[in-house]
C-alpha cells in the first residue's frame, strides 16, 4: 500500500516534507528556488542518465523455440521473419527439440506427430500403429505443397538472409550429439541459458515456443 | 486505382501464403528509392490485413492503397525513409 495515500491529504503534509521536486512553486519561499541554471543542469542530468539507461531505441524481439515436429516448427520462424520485416531485431534460440529446425538434414525430414492430437482424422488408437506418423506427415507436407506454404527450409533460409539471428543451444547440441557443422551456415553455437536470458531482458516481445 | 501512383516496382508475390508476402515486401521496399512506390500483387486474402498492420508498425514505409479484384489483391507502399 502506498502510505502517503493512508496518512492523509497532501496539505496535512508538512511543507518540508515534500520533496523539492513536488513542491507547488509558491510554496518554496523565496531565495529557495532552484535557479535557471540549476533547473537547467538537473534536466541535462536527468537527459543523460535516460540515454544511458535505454538502448538505441530499436525493437527486440526474442523467441525460444523447444519443439520439433513439423507443425510447431512454423510458428517461431513465421514470427521471426515477420518480426525481421518490421524492423525487430530477432533470436531465436533453439533448444531440446527446436534443435532438430536448425539441422540442416533434419530441418528437412521434420515429422507430425498423429498421436496427441484429436484434431488428426484418425483416432488416437489407429494413429498409434506403427507408420502412421509417417503418413500424417506426407499428408501435412502435401496440403504445405498444395497450399504453397514457404517450406521450413524457405522460411529459415528468408530469416537468416533478414538478419535474424538463430541460435543453437550448446547444451543441447552436445545431449544430442550433434555437431557445429550439422547446422545451417550463419547459425550461432556456443550459446546457453543466460545469453537466452540477456535476449529476453532486452527484448520488447518475447516467446516461448 | 493504380493509376494515381507512380508506380517504381511491381511485386508478384500472387500463390505465396502467410508470411511470405509480408516479408517479400519488405525485402523489396528496402530496394527502392526513398519516396518510390511500389504495387504488390498478391492472392492470399490474409495480405489484405497483414500488408496493412505490417506498414502500420514499420518505419519508413507508408500504405498508399488496398484493392481487391480478380481474384487479385493489390497493395500500394510508399517508402518514406
Amino acid at each position: 500500500m502506498n502510505t502517503d495515500t493512508l496518512d492523509g491529504s497532501a496539505e496535512d503534509v508538512p511543507a518540508e516534507d515534500v520533496p523539492a521536486d513536488e513542491a507547488p512553486a509558491e510554496d518554496v519561499p523565496a531565495g529557495e528556488a532552484p535557479s535557471r541554471a540549476e533547473l537547467a543542469a538537473r534536466v541535462d542530468e536527468l537527459e543523460a542518465a535516460l540515454a544511458e539507461t535505454t538502448d538505441d531505441g530499436g525493437k527486440k524481439m526474442s523467441i525460444i523455440a523447444t519443439k520439433g515436429t513439423l507443425d510447431m516448427a512454423y510458428p517461431p520462424l513465421i514470427l521471426a521473419s515477420t518480426a525481421a520485416a518490421f524492423g525487430y531485431e530477432v533470436t531465436v534460440f533453439h533448444t531440446f527439440w527446436g534443435l532438430e529446425i536448425l539441422h540442416e538434414e533434419r530441418s528437412k525430414n521434420l515429422k507430425l506427430s498423429s498421436v496427441g492430437n484429436p484434431n488428426m482424422p484418425v483416432p488416437n488408437a489407429v494413429a498409434a500403429l506403427p507408420g502412421m506418423d509417417r503418413v500424417t506427415t506426407k499428408m501435412m507436407e502435401k496440403k504445405i505443397a498444395d497450399n504453397d506454404t514457404a517450406t521450413i527450409e524457405e522460411l529459415l533460409e528468408t530469416s537468416l538472409d533478414m538478419g535474424v539471428e538463430f541460435q543453437a543451444c550448446q547444451m543441447t547440441i552436445d545431449l544430442m550429439g550433434y555437431d557445429e557443422d550439422d547446422f545451417y551456415d550463419g547459425v550461432t553455437t556456443g550459446v546457453g541459458a543466460a545469453t537466452a536470458l540477456r535476449d529476453m531482458a532486452e527484448a520488447d516481445i518475447q516467446l516461448l515456443v | 486505382m493504380s493509376a494515381e501512383y507512380d508506380i517504381a516496382e511491381t511485386l508478384d508475390v500472387k500463390g505465396a501464403s502467410c508470411p511470405m508476402p509480408v516479408v517479400k515486401t519488405k525485402g523489396a521496399i528496402d530496394d527502392l528509392a526513398e519516396g518510390a512506390v511500389l504495387e504488390v500483387l498478391a492472392t492470399d486474402p490474409g495480405s489484405m490485413s497483414d500488408i496493412d498492420g505490417w506498414a502500420a508498425g514499420t518505419e519508413g514505409v507508408e500504405l498508399l492503397d488496398q484493392t481487391e479484384g480478380d481474384d487479385v489483391y493489390k497493395h500500394y507502399v510508399r517508402r518514406t525513409a
